[in-house]
């Protein structure tokens, strides 16, 4: 601080108060409705104080959304995601900055290009391409004739007709998201600024690259791998239009999706308070994870965007 | 250094085995040639050795200069998981929404006829299209104006205080966790006519308020919703950023006589401008893709079209009505405008390496 300014001081007190005011109330009222019976919720207007259903509301709201089985699906798919992002950026990386290879700019520029393009301004066509992840070697079996030539060679006469289907599944919904430019750009940053001498020494003592990688830089990387993994947690928590398009069947809903079910529409029973119980467990592990890993989180949100 | 070991300083390596046995055996390895080149980089790395590794200019951008030589079998199995991903995920979709979007089939794929550029003129010549890209703009702009000046004003009262700095700070912070759905959830409930409670106190103060008749109510809500999701992002850059601010130049104009607010505003504020910059990109892309799902959890894009944003609209004329030609044409323009987006991007780049905030 450069001078003593009591009155600025309060008035900066008051604004970041009005700040957390304005995250907080949300929360707060999510919380009160939350605790209130179907009764007391749809009072107007809504009590300021919470009631004692809380509890009783937070194992409806499990029960309801069917949390146990949708709480798996989105642990499973937020740490694969998690963890495939970190595995194929870590090596990419590794691969575009420690070797001297012909197409190294061209892979560079391929994955660069795909920083472009968000999942939501392809969703039909990823989707086809999920929905048979064969198609591409189905036109390539047809462009080459591949059946007329199997005829031609054999006589006998085929179909080929490829399919991979992997809507409702976990790859399905994990694969589409894991390549990553950001975090491929991430560790190449970080892979640059690691000192020459290290990889001197390691091909001085006989270390092949997959030695130097994982005796050597993996250590190194753990604090980028930590700070970026709890980013990529929370992306791949809070996903919605993938597991909206590819969940059709109910015991793959995520969290967030299964959420959406008690969310009341205007035909049915308003229940706000189940689905504000809902909503409070379904924000509840990722808010878990940036309070309790304040510091890494901080360092990842930064990192992770420069 | 030991001259014994000549090979760790010459700058290039020779061809590095792909699967050398580990152990000690490799270093005893070396040729005459090589031998000699090393040694004379060995001296002259001795004579220099506590200056700056800068020495030798990079011949590849982004290369190390220690690395493991010219063998591509390796690096191609490195690379392999990524490209593969990046081609059956990413690149052949885009080129099928490249492709769908110049052809015109009916909702069962049987027919399929090419049209050129009929589906992008369709588009155009819609109204509801044309209220979309309105609703777009209104939509991203007021959020990207919102988010933009809570932070700032945010961020520079956080540089000011120095007490419980942390506390508002982890406040501030948590809608980072929470999905965009369910923010425009909790909002939404805020917001419910009948029993939200800020409803009940707009209605109080003689404000009619209908979020699922009126329109305007109905965009101010998920604008809200969006903005309070994305205001701690915001928030954070400008954190650091002010961080790094040099201390001595805002103590030389406090000595000149400016005050803290008008120190904020000349030297502060137009040192953030790149960062600034990138955080306004960074908000239209949130606001033109990821808040999609606020708007499927709260409006379903109503009433009356009046949510009904580009990203969303991409989503029901491609999943809901199946018109795929119209829905890939839409895809081809929000990708153009992503890639406008992201080459914005890189001039923040270069702004940040001219400032050097």
């Amino acid at each position: 601080m450069v001078e003593r300014a009591p009155i600025l001081d309060m008035i900066c007190h008051a604004i970041l108060i009005a700040g957390a005011m304005l995250v907080c109330v949300p929360l707060y009222f999510a919380f009160v409705a939350g605790s209130l019976t179907i009764a007391e919720v749809q009072k107007v207007p809504l009590p300021w104080l919470p009631g004692d259903q809380f509890f009783a509301n937070l194992q409806t709201a499990w029960v309801k959304a069917d949390f146990s089985r949708s709480f798996l699906n989105s642990i499973v798919v937020a740490l694969g995601i998690t963890a495939g992002k970190i595995v194929v950026s870590l090596l990419s990386a590794f691969a575009i900055t420690y070797f001297r290879f012909r197409y190294r700019m061209l892979a560079f520029w391929l994955i660069f290009m795909s920083l472009m393009l968000p999942i939501e301004v392809r969703i039909v066509p990823t989707f086809e391409a999920v929905a048979n992840a064969a198609l591409p070697l189905q036109w390539l079996a047809d462009m080459l004739h591949v059946a007329d030539l199997w005829k031609w060679i054999s006589g006998h006469d085929v179909a080929i007709a490829l399919e991979w289907n992997m809507v409702n599944t976990y790859p399905g919904l994990i694969l589409p998201l894991i390549a990553s430019a950001t975090a491929t750009f991430l560790f190449r940053q970080f892979f640059l600024t690691v000192p020459d001498e290290l990889c001197e020494a390691a091909r001085l003592d006989g270390a092949s690259p997959l030695r130097f990688f994982w005796s050597i830089l993996l250590p190194l990387s753990v604090s980028n791998i930590v700070a970026l993994a709890i980013i990529l947690f929370l992306f791949g928590w809070n996903q919605y239009l993938w597991p909206l398009l590819f969940t059709t069947d109910k015991d793959m809903a995520t969290a967030v999706i299964a959420l959406k079910n008690l969310i009341p529409r205007s035909d049915s029973e308003p229940a706000w308070n189940i689905a504000m119980s809902g909503a409070l467990l379904a924000m509840l592990p990722p808010m878990l994870v940036i309070l309790l890993l304040q510091r890494w989180f901080l360092k990842g949100l930064v990192d992770s965007s420069k | 250094m030991k001259a014994s070991a000549p090979i760790a300083t010459s700058p290039i390596w020779p061809e590095a085995p792909a699967d050398p046995p580990s152990g000690l055996a490799r270093s005893q390895h070396k040729s005459p040639g090589e031998t000699a080149a090393g040694r004379s980089a060995v001296t002259e790395r001795a004579s220099k050795a506590r200056t700056p590794k800068r020495g030798q200019p990079d011949r590849e951008p982004g290369l190390k200069r220690a690395n493991f030589g010219r063998g591509a079998g390796l690096p191609t199995l490195l690379l392999l998981p990524q490209v593969l991903i990046l081609v059956f995920f990413f690149f052949i979709p885009s080129l099928r929404a490249l492709t769908q979007s110049v052809l015109l089939s009916d909702p069962f794929g049987t027919t399929v006829h090419f049209v050129w550029f009929d589906n992008f003129k369709a588009l155009f010549a819609s109204g509801e299209y044309r209220q979309s890209l309105v609703t777009t703009a209104w939509f991203t702009v007021a959020q990207n104006v919102i988010t933009l000046a809570i932070a700032v004003v945010l961020a520079f009262a956080t540089d000011r205080v120095v007490r419980a700095r942390s506390v508002y700070r982890t406040l501030i912070l948590l809608p980072y966790a929470i999905a965009p759905a369910i923010a425009g959830i909790l909002w939404a409930f805020l917001f419910n006519p009948v029993v939200g409670p800020l409803a009940h106190m707009l209605h109080a103060l003689g404000i009619s308020w209908d979020p699922n008749r009126n329109p305007n109510d109905a965009l101010w809500l998920v604008i809200m919703a969006a903005s309070w999701k994305h205001i701690c992002y915001d928030y954070i850059f400008l954190v650091v950023g002010l961080l790094a601010v040099p201390v001595s130049l805002m103590e030389a104009a406090a000595v000149d006589g400016a005050g803290p607010i008008r120190r904020f505003f000349l030297i502060a504020l137009p040192m953030l401008g790149p960062t600034i910059f990138f955080l306004a990109v960074m908000n239209f892309i949130y606001g033109f893709f990821e808040t999609f799902a606020i708007i499927d959890a709260v409006t379903h894009g109503g009433p009356a079209g009046a949510t009904n944003i580009l990203v969303y609209k991409v989503f029901v004329d491609g999943f809901i009505n199946l018109d795929l030609g119209s829905s890939a044409a839409q895809s081809v323009l929000l990708m153009t405008f992503a890639l406008i987006c992201t080459l914005l991007q890189f001039r923040y780049f270069e702004h940040k390496v001219n400032y050097g905030v």
